[in-house]
């Protein structure tokens, strides 16, 4: 009986599937890719993959990691997940500076500009700070532990972000909401104030991202379960534009593919020149171009780079100094899923920046051997070159990707008695003031 | 003590008569349990943005329909709701608050669906046979722990009202709280600066909770004592509802914090 399976799956602990992550280092020195547990880092300055040194309380992440970032200096990591730690890295060294518990499991994770402090937001909605060490220094001191500053009532922060101003924090939720608080000298009093709220998507926010032209207006975009992609003025709260990336896909899949709940954005990464917002979309294989003109306040769609049949884009990334488009494509966490089998397929784009993607000269993908560093960097944050492996396990983390995001974020109704029986199972900790 | 003769929770819909015009309902056939699970996610419709609130549904005087729905050529801006009852229960505050503020649309908001039934034919009925009165009061049925800023824009109410709310006694369950620190950064982007949070209960544990949560609060501050007896709606805090009229029959004691909303003091 199918709800038997069900039962034993979660009551065995298998947690959803948990989508490969890829972070490029905003002066492009580096790239890094999460996969199930395993982060996999590559200089890409001096061309060789990085080994990361963790002697600050713990092994590397225990379970699969959730979520990942660089701090908008280039200096700090950050990692976080289901093992319910926080790691800070510093990047010239690669060793982590830092681990911080969590209560629960962390769905995402952001660093202040400043390089000051980390934030992150557990299952609750609750999101902490933790204080860094001036220089990045190992700070051990007992009265440092994570204080809440904010939190979006019982729901699952999906992406939080800072502006680049430094002024504003942005979380989004799983409950359609973006909430935009300022982000106080202070910090560790909290965050109190609320600056807006960007309402407007019908499902869940998957993903936000910063973007701006000049040094002195940026908005926010955001993609949802919804299949759209807005654009907003986050001073106001007011929602300027909005892509329906689900009929640009009706017009170029088949009738029979575009079943509504499949077609959910995954991530958005904006272009440094903030003209162009790439698109992963649940279940297709490519990337969507929108483009994003900032002055008209406009969302438009410019073109999709198709890419081969079994490789759907989990994750986007991109960097200030590059003009490269990093997108990756993995799963972990899967049943049936062996722990050797953690591998991941990179695809890049070159030319990430309008004026260059819509001049028709050159190839949209990179091809392996085209890639910096070739095969290096392939092996080191794929796991694996050999094709014929690689397809066969994307093969089967392909169909379960169409489904998952749907069943991740969209929050599951249960029947009364299976409702029952969860709560028997439940183990609330007590909350300690 | 709930009466199991009357409707329970899940069906028994069909007992429901709706009143003659003009009639008050009866709360026989609109029991339900006192407590409803503000975590579980009910299905009831949720604007996506204040912008939607359709407010020509509740407030029909405020908003004749054969005006239409744009109204390009309006000369005064549309009236704003700018009292809010949180959890407002059989609706007693609204119905004394109404003549006080007779042009101040005020909203209630409840969880349970059986109750919000009861004080929309209440009000319905108190209109009908109060021509002219009454119209400035309606009720929602909404999660406002959830869906606040769903409903309200920034600084768009100048009191907000939480009467009784459930104590949820569990250690394990204060985050369940209506009033926290985290929901009131939620209440005060709501509310304008000056506006006035009134809180009340006859829980002495919870009225502690509740003041000290506000204390804490860098956008709240205390009103002294002698404004808040000057203040001709405290009166109704601890007399006009269900509640609080079984407080004073039993002889309890109530507990209330009331607080106005601050802007944020730079250091």
């Amino acid at each position: 009986m199918e709800d038997t399976a069900i039962e034993e799956a979660e009551v065995s602990g298998a947690a959803e599937f948990a989508p490969a992550l890829i972070a490029s280092h905003p002066h492009g020195n580096s790239v890094a890719v999460a996969i199930g547990p395993e982060l996999r880092v590559f200089d890409l300055k001096s061309g060789s993959p990085v080994s990361l040194s963790d002697d600050c309380g713990g092994r590397s992440h225990a379970d699969a990691i959730r979520a990942i970032c660089f701090g908008v200096s280039g200096a700090l990591f950050a990692s976080a997940g289901d093992d319910k730690l926080v790691k800070v890295w510093k990047t010239d060294s690669w060793r982590c500076i830092r681990t911080i518990t969590s209560e629960k499991r962390v769905s995402a994770v952001a660093i202040s500009n400043d390089d000051l402090y980390v934030t992150f937001a557990d299952k609750f909605g609750v999101v902490w700070l933790v204080t860094l060490g001036e220089d990045g220094a190992e700070q051990v001191s007992v009265d440092n532990k994570p204080v809440s500053i904010l939190g979006h009532y019982c729901s699952i922060i999906t992406s939080m972000k800072f502006s680049p101003d430094g002024r504003f924090i942005a979380t989004a939720d799983r409950d359609f909401k973006i909430r935009v608080t300022l982000f106080p000298k202070n910090p560790v009093k909290g965050a109190h104030e609320i600056q807006s709220f960007c309402l407007g998507h019908t499902d869940f926010v998957s993903c936000i991202a910063f973007t701006s032209m000049s040094e002195n207006q940026s908005f926010l975009i955001s993609g949802g379960g919804d299949s759209t992609v807005r654009l907003w003025d986050y001073i106001n709260g007011c929602l300027l534009d909005t892509c329906q990336v689900r009929d640009k896909m009706g017009e170029l899949l088949e009738q029979n593919e575009t079943d509504d709940s499949s077609l959910a954005v995954a991530d958005i990464c904006p272009s440094n020149d903030g003209k162009l917002v790439a698109v992963a979309i649940q279940s297709f294989n490519g990337v969507m171009l929108l483009a994003c003109d900032l002055v008209g306040k406009k969302l438009s769609f410019l073109k999709v780079i198709t890419m081969e049949k079994s490789y759907i884009p989990t994750s986007l990334a991109s960097s200030f100094s590059s003009e490269f488009l990093w997108t990756v494509m993995g799963a972990s966490n899967m049943p049936n899923q062996a722990s050797n089998q953690l591998l991941t397929r990179l695809r890049i784009i070159p030319r990430f920046q309008k004026d260059l993607i819509s001049s028709d000269n050159g190839p949209l993908i990179l091809e392996d051997s085209e890639v910096p560093h070739g095969e290096k960097l392939l092996l080191a944050l794929q796991g694996s070159l050999d094709i014929a492996k690689q397809e066969e396990v994307l093969a089967s983390v392909l169909s379960a990707l169409k489904v998952s995001m749907h069943k991740m974020l969209v929050k599951k109704h249960y029947s009364e008695e299976r409702r029952e029986q969860r709560k028997r199972g439940r183990n609330d900790k007590k909350i300690k003031n | 003590m709930t009466r199991t003769n009357g409707v329970s929770g899940g069906g028994g819909g069909g007992q429901q008569q709706a009143p003659a015009a003009g009639k008050l309902p009866r709360k026989r056939f609109y029991r339900a349990r006192a407590h409803s699970n503000p975590l579980s996610d009910s299905h009831f419709p949720v604007p996506v943005s204040p912008d939607e609130v359709d407010l020509s549904q509740h407030y029909p005087r405020y908003f004749p329909a054969d005006k239409g729905g744009e109204g390009e050529e309006e000369a005064a801006p549309p009236p704003r709701i700018r009292f809010a009852d949180v959890g407002c229960g059989f609706g007693g505050l609204l119905v004394g608050l109404s003549p006080l503020f007779p042009d101040t649309l005020m909203i209630g908001m409840e969880l349970r669906d059986k109750v919000t039934e009861y004080v929309k034919e209440r009000i319905l009925a108190l209109r009908a046979s109060n021509p002219g009165q009454y119209d400035n009061i309606s009720v929602v049925r909404t999660n406002s722990m959830k869906y606040i800023p769903n409903y309200f824009r920034k600084a768009q109410l100048t009191k907000m009202f939480f009467l009784f709310p459930d104590p949820h006694f569990k250690e394990k369950n204060h985050r369940r709280r209506v009033i926290s620190m985290q929901l009131l950064d939620e209440y005060a982007y709501v509310m304008e600066v000056g506006g006035i949070i009134y809180t009340i209960t006859d829980v002495e544990e919870l009225g502690e909770w509740m003041r000290s949560c506000l204390e804490k609060h860098p956008l709240f501050e205390a009103i002294p004592e002698e404004e808040i007896k000057a203040d001709p709606v405290v009166k109704l805090l601890s007399t006009a509802t269900e509640e609080s009229q079984k407080v004073a029959r039993n002889g309890g004691q109530t507990f209330h914090a009331i607080f106005r909303r601050i802007s944020l003091q730079e250091e």
